[in-house]
Order: C-alpha cells, then sequence, then structure tokens
C-alpha cells in the first residue's frame, strides 16, 4: 500500500507544474492545458483523500470537477478561436486594449 | 350641512379653474356667483338654526373627519358653527356674493380665460376664509389662514404683467409670511402647554386659572399669536403691505383687503377671547398697537392722493380700532365694528372702483372731481358709506365706533380714547376730503397721460400683456373715455355703474344704514342684541355695571358725534369752499406734508433696516461664500477626491492576463495562508 503522502506530494508537484505553466507560458492554449494539470492535480487529492478516509465523498467531487473541466475547456477554447480570429494571434499580452 | 358652506366656493372654485377657460363669461360668472350664493342660504339657514338653540348651548358642530392622530396629537377636521363664526360666516358670504355680482360687471372687459380665472380666484378665497372661521382648532383655521394668504397673493398680482402688481402681491405674501411665523410658533405654544389644539378644550383649561400677573406662557403665546394677527390684519409694524395690495382689481381690495381677509386677526383673537383675557399684558399691547396703528394710518389717509389708498390706509385705521376694542377686552364691539365695517367699507371700496370704472382708470383724486351729477348712484352710495365711516349718528359706523369709544373709556384707558377720538376727527376729514375731490368741485384737467396712469411705471410685460390690462382699463365698450389724453377728459359724458354694479352699491348702502341696529346699545333705548348674542362665544361677559353708565355713554356719544361732523365741517372748509386755504396750509406744514405724502418713510426704513441687509448678507455672504464656496466646494471636492483616487487606482489594471492570474493566486495563497497558518 502507497502512503498518502506521496499521492499528496505528487498531487503539489503537480499543481505547481500546472500553475507555473499558467504564468510562464505564452500561448493561450497551452495556458489552458495547465489550468487542466491544475484541476486534475486536486483531483488526485481528493481521490487520494477518500481512499485513505474509507468515504466516497472524495469521489463524487471528482465527478463534478470533471464536468466542470470539461465544461471549462469547451468554453475556454471557443474563446481563445474567436480571440484568434480577432488577432491573429495566441498571446495573451496582445490582448490588452481595455487597460489603462 | 356645515361642510356645504366651505365646499360650494370651493366647487365653484374647481369648476372655474377646470372649465373655465372654455365656457363664456356668463357661464363662468354665474358658476362663481352661483357658489356663493348658494353658501350664503346654507349660511343662513345654519345660522337659523343656531338662534333657534339655547343661549348657553348656542353651537352646532360638524365632524367631517379625523385629519392626523399622532400619540398623543389628535386633530380632527371639524366644523363649528357659534354666534362668532355665524357672524363671520353672514359676512363673508352674504358681501362676498354682492362682490361676485359686482365683479361679473368690473370685469367684463377681460378675455374669457382671465375672466375664469379671476373668478375661481375669488371663489378659492371664499372657501379658505370659511374654512378660517368655521375651523374649530387652530390647525384648520390655520389651513384657512395660509389659504387666504395665497388666495391675496394670486389677486393682488392678477394684472401680473403689470410689475408694480406682481411686486405688490410678493410684498403682501412675504409679509404676511412674517406674521404666519408667530402664529405658527404660538400654536405651538399652546399645544406644548395644553396638549390640545380644540378651541373649546383650550378655552376649558384657560378658564380654571387665574389671568397671569407676569409676563408667563399665556402672555407668549398670546404675543406670538398677535404676530400673526398684525400680519393678517395689516397692523404696525406688518401694515405695509395692505396699501400696496391695491394693485389688484378694486373688488379684490373690496372683498379681501376691507371686508373679509384682513378682519381674519381680529376674528382669530375673538375666537381666542379667553385666552387673552389671561394675558393682560398681552392685552394692552394689542391695544396699544390699535391706537397706534389707527393714528399712523388716519394721518397717512389724510394726504393720499390715489383714491384707493385713501381707502386701504382708512381700512388700517379702522382695522386698528377694532384692535383698540380687543385689547381693552371689548370684544363684543370689535366684533360688532368688524361687522359693520365690512358694509360701508366694501360699499367705499365698490364705489371708487366705480369711479374708477367710469373714468377709465383714472385712480388720482386731483384729476376726478364734478362727478356728482355724473355718477348719481355712485354719488349717493359713497356718500352714505362716508357718513358711516366717519360715524355720524344713526349709521352703523356710529354704533360700533361708539361702543369701541366707550368700552375703552370705561376700561380706563384715557389716552387710548383721546387718540381713537382723534382719529374718528381724522376719519372724518380725510373720507370726506375724498368725497369733495372726487364727487364735488370742477374736473382739474387731465394731462396727457391720464387714460394710463398706471402705467407710468415701466411695464414690464410684452405688448401682448399690457394689451389685457388697456383692454380694461379704456376698453372699447366705453367709447365715451378718451384713449388719449386730455382735451376731451373733461366734456365726455360719464356712464354710471352698470346694472349689477349698482345693485351691489344699493344693496350694501342700504347695509350701512341699518347694519348698527342690531347692535343699537341700551343707552339708546336697545338691547345690545349684538354683544348678547356673541357672549357666549368668548366665554367673558361684560361687566354689569355698565348699565349704570348709561349717562356717561350718551355724553361721549354725543362728544363723538360732535367730532365726527366738525371733522366733515373742517372737510367741507379746507376741500371744497375754500380749497386755496388748503393749499396754504399744505405750504405752511411743507415738512410734515413731505412726510405723510412718504408714508412716514416706514417702507424706505423697512428697506434699509431690513430688507437690504438680508438682500447683501444673501448675496455676498450665503450665496457667493456659503453657496459657491462651502456647499458647492464641498460636492466638488468630493467629486474630485474620488478622481484623484481612481485616477491612482487604475494604474493596477494593467491588461495582462498573467498579472491578473498572478494576484488572484497571491490572494488565495494569503487567505488560505491566514486560516491555515497553526
Amino acid at each position: 500500500m502507497i502512503p498518502l503522502n506521496y499521492y499528496l506530494i505528487l498531487s503539489a508537484i503537480l499543481f505547481t507544474i500546472g500553475t507555473a505553466g499558467v504564468f510562464v507560458r505564452r500561448n493561450l492554449i497551452t495556458i489552458l492545458l495547465s489550468i487542466e494539470i491544475m484541476l486534475n492535480a486536486v483531483n488526485l487529492t481528493f481521490v487520494a483523500f477518500g481512499r485513505a478516509l474509507g468515504s466516497a465523498d472524495g469521489q463524487i467531487i471528482v465527478f463534478f470537477v470533471m464536468t466542470v473541466a470539461a465544461a471549462e475547456a469547451a468554453v475556454g477554447l471557443a474563446i481563445v478561436i474567436a480571440l484568434f480570429r480577432h488577432r491573429e494571434s495566441l498571446n495573451p499580452e496582445s490582448f490588452a486594449s481595455l487597460k489603462w | 350641512m356645515l361642510l356645504l358652506i366651505p365646499l360650494l366656493p370651493l366647487l365653484g372654485f374647481l369648476v372655474n379653474a377646470s372649465f373655465g377657460r372654455r365656457v363664456s363669461k356668463a357661464a363662468a360668472g354665474a358658476v362663481a356667483c352661483g357658489a356663493m350664493i348658494g353658501s350664503f342660504a346654507v349660511s343662513l339657514l345654519s345660522v337659523v338654526r343656531l338662534v333657534q338653540l339655547e343661549p348657553d348651548a348656542r353651537a352646532i358642530v360638524n365632524q367631517v373627519f379625523t385629519w392626523i392622530t399622532s400619540g398623543d396629537f389628535r386633530a380632527d377636521f371639524t366644523l363649528r358653527l357659534d354666534p362668532l363664526s355665524a357672524v363671520m360666516i353672514l359676512v363673508v358670504t352674504g358681501i362676498g356674493s354682492l362682490i361676485h355680482i359686482y365683479s361679473t360687471a368690473y370685469m367684463h372687459e377681460e378675455v374669457d380665460s382671465e375672466y375664469a380665472r379671476y373668478f375661481s380666484y375669488l371663489n378659492l378665497f371664499a372657501a379658505f376664509m370659511l374654512v378660517l372661521v368655521l375651523g374649530a382648532n387652530f390647525l384648520i383655521m390655520f389651513v384657512g389662514w395660509e389659504g387666504v394668504g395665497l388666495c391675496s397673493y394670486l389677486l393682488i398680482g392678477f394684472w401680473f404683467q403689470k410689475k408694480s402688481a406682481s411686486d405688490a402681491g410678493k410684498k403682501a405674501f412675504i409679509v404676511n409670511r412674517i406674521g404666519d411665523w408667530g402664529f405658527v410658533l404660538g400654536v405651538l405654544l399652546v399645544f406644548a402647554r395644553f396638549g390640545a389644539i380644540d378651541f373649546q378644550e383650550i378655552a376649558r383649561a384657560v378658564a380654571a386659572m387665574s389671568p397671569e400677573a407676569g409676563f408667563g406662557t399665556i402672555s407668549a403665546i398670546t404675543l406670538l399669536l398677535f404676530i400673526g394677527a398684525t400680519g393678517k390684519s395689516a397692523q404696525i409694524p406688518l401694515y405695509v403691505w395692505l396699501p400696496d395690495a391695491m394693485e389688484g382689481p378694486t373688488p379684490v381690495s373690496a372683498l379681501i383687503h376691507a371686508a373679509t381677509m384682513v378682519t381674519a386677526g381680529v376674528y382669530m383673537i375673538g375666537r381666542n377671547a379667553v385666552l387673552f383675557s389671561h394675558a393682560p399684558q398681552t392685552l394692552i399691547v394689542v391695544a396699544v398697537i390699535g391706537t397706534a396703528t389707527a393714528l399712523m394710518a388716519g394721518t397717512i389717509g389724510l394726504v393720499q392722493n390715489d383714491i384707493k389708498r385713501v381707502l386701504a390706509y382708512s381700512t388700517v385705521s379702522q382695522l386698528g380700532y377694532m384692535f383698540l376694542a380687543m385689547g381693552v377686552g371689548a370684544y363684543a364691539a370689535g366684533i360688532f365694528h368688524l361687522y359693520t365695517h365690512a358694509f360701508f367699507k366694501a360699499l367705499l371700496f365698490l364705489g371708487s372702483g366705480a369711479v374708477i370704472h367710469a373714468l377709465g382708470g383714472e385712480q388720482d383724486l386731483r384729476r376726478m372731481g364734478g362727478l356728482k351729477s355724473e355718477l348719481p348712484i355712485t354719488y349717493w352710495t359713497f356718500l352714505i358709506g362716508s357718513i358711516a365711516i366717519a360715524g355720524v349718528p344713526f349709521l352703523s359706523g356710529f354704533f360700533s365706533k361708539d361702543e369701541i369709544l366707550f368700552r375703552t373709556y370705561a376700561s380706563g384707558h384715557t389716552i387710548l380714547w383721546t387718540i381713537g377720538l382723534l382719529t374718528s376727527l381724522l376719519t372724518a376729514i380725510y373720507m370726506f376730503r375724498l368725497v369733495f375731490l372726487a364727487f364735488h368741485g370742477a374736473r382739474a384737467p387731465a394731462p396727457v397721460k391720464a387714460a394710463h396712469p398706471e402705467e407710468e411705471e415701466p411695464a414690464a410685460g410684452s405688448d401682448a400683456a399690457t394689451g389685457t390690462d388697456t383692454a380694461h382699463r379704456a376698453g372699447p365698450s366705453h367709447p365715451a373715455h378718451p384713449s388719449h389724453g386730455a382735451h376731451g377728459s373733461g366734456a365726455a359724458h360719464l356712464h354710471d355703474a352698470p346694472p349689477a354694479m349698482a345693485l351691489a352699491l344699493i344693496v350694501l348702502a342700504v347695509g350701512s344704514v341699518l347694519a348698527g341696529y342690531v347692535g343699537l346699545p341700551g343707552a339708546l333705548g336697545g338691547g345690545d342684541w349684538f354683544a348678547r348674542f356673541l357672549e357666549p362665544a368668548f366665554g367673558v361677559h361684560p361687566a354689569e355695571d355698565a348699565v349704570a353708565e348709561h349717562g356717561l355713554e350718551v355724553t361721549l356719544m354725543l362728544v363723538s358725534s360732535l367730532v365726527a361732523v366738525g371733522g366733515i365741517g373742517i372737510a367741507a372748509y379746507f376741500f371744497l369752499k375754500n380749497r386755496h386755504a388748503a393749499d396754504r396750509l399744505a405750504e405752511q406744514f411743507a415738512g410734515p406734508r413731505r412726510v405723510l405724502e412718504n408714508k412716514y418713510y416706514v417702507d424706505e426704513i423697512y428697506d434699509a433696516a431690513i430688507v437690504q441687509p438680508i438682500r447683501i448678507t444673501s448675496e455676498n455672504g450665503l450665496w457667493k461664500v456659503v453657496d459657491a464656496r462651502i456647499i458647492d466646494g464641498a460636492v466638488n471636492g468630493a467629486a474630485d477626491t474620488v478622481g484623484a483616487a481612481s485616477d491612482l487606482l487604475r494604474r493596477i489594471q494593467t491588461g495582462s492576463v498573467r498579472a491578473y492570474a498572478a494576484s488572484l493566486f497571491l490572494g488565495v495563497v494569503l487567505i488560505l495562508g491566514y486560516y491555515l497558518w497553526p
């Protein structure tokens, strides 16, 4: 049996990678992928705790998260496509016309 | 049924105000007159019912609805008819009806919509005045009190295209406002002291007390109420609006500024007679102010040249008499004078209106004269009114004025009595000066501008605006009036009063002769019925020892009759027989004469002492500093601060998605850190 901490450490690493990706990458698609990684890191934590505590709650929440993630990906990709058609660019820095 | 009395004129007002401009003059006039006459009929019926009751239980109460209840405070919309208000409603509706009838002829040169507007105001005024006199508590009275002030403003400024008229309207309104301030404070103090505003409850509460020796709450209450009365009833120091109010149409002067509205102050004191009786200090003030006003206005009236202004000062002077009566505790005598004065002063004003109407707007006495043969009805009725007001025996003015002077003398105020007598002499002189100048002698050649004397002041209105006015002054329906200039004036044939006006004049003349007989004093074989009828309303019984002084009363009557006849004689000598003597006298006393002609410079003093300081502080202090700097500064400053802060804060809005995400992340970390930190 693998100890709980291992799961948590892996989950933390994944979450950090996702966060770093959101901040560092300059491509909107990559940023969306990074957000997916962060969500799945959280999913892993839920499942790990659910297993460790012998409760189904964690796994149920994971289903909800996956649903939301699917919806988010659909909406997010749609926005990205619209933005791309507008500016011919995927760099988030090019969408700053509403700043001061 | 009582409700109908003010309701009928109110309906007349609503009808004329809503549909008046679409119907003919005849219809508008008929609605207005019908409403007033109906109201008069209902009043008569109500008074008949009242008289049939037991003397001590003479009151008809009509509680219409509960108006306000709040905690201990309760104000009902209640109308109450007692002997005092019975006299008042008969005067208001009776004289009011006559003046409405008179107005149908006097105002017929106005265009239809103006005509309807005039009658709607007149009806509204009557409705408010009736509410004032029928109201059973201070609050209802106050509704009427403010309402008549409003209507006064509307009617004085009826020809609002003329600057002097709209100014006079504003002056009346603002001066009245000062009085109303005192009145409101008085009412509030009454409520604070007695916890009630119903006249009956207050009277009962006060009757249980003993009169105040020093200056206490009741004195303060009555003094404040008296300030209200000085405003409404044109007494020193707030009388200045009444002479200016002559800018309004003449029937308005007759109705509002002679017969009814200005008596509201006198009525209010009579209504609170018990309260005032318990404040001897205030009563002295009332008597002194009344006497001073009577004398002052009488002297000013002596030298005025505008026919209506003479009558206006005469009104102020007669109101002074009424206050003198109130001040010496002769409430019935004061109301009696109010009642007789309503007849002859309405008559005099309507007579002067007939003169002005016939002369196409001429108001200057110096340009009149010799009208006796041309305007016989006007002359004879005017003469009767003058005799009545002068106090010649056996006409109405004699009985009421004598009653006041006798009561004053009997109460020991010899100085006030002497001044009152002197004023009575002045009254006879200025009234007969008016009669002789206007109706006797030869017509003075009128200067070129004679047809439009009022327009000496620069006309403020547009051409169309002055057109209405001019049409009234020298309308086409009076072809005899010379529209321009001088030469025709003397020779032109003048029309006497048309039937509607003549009817009102004659009825009022009969009233001026006979009205006094309801109060025939005991000394002359009468029974003082009027005073006896009113007694229960005042809650004070006149001293029984008055009966013993019949001898004194007759003596005083003789004295004042002599004074009245003497005054007429003096006027006849100076203004009928020997006008040069009058001119010489005027030259000899040029100084005092100038002071009188300028009305003791009171308007100028008020302007310098009150109006200008207020104007200057308002303009330079309140406007340019408080409003422009402080208030506007605070508002603009708040906006500027927000603007500057926003200017700084918007720098955060970089537009970089990653910066937003970073701040979001940082925020979450900080919040979680705060809660999860061990």
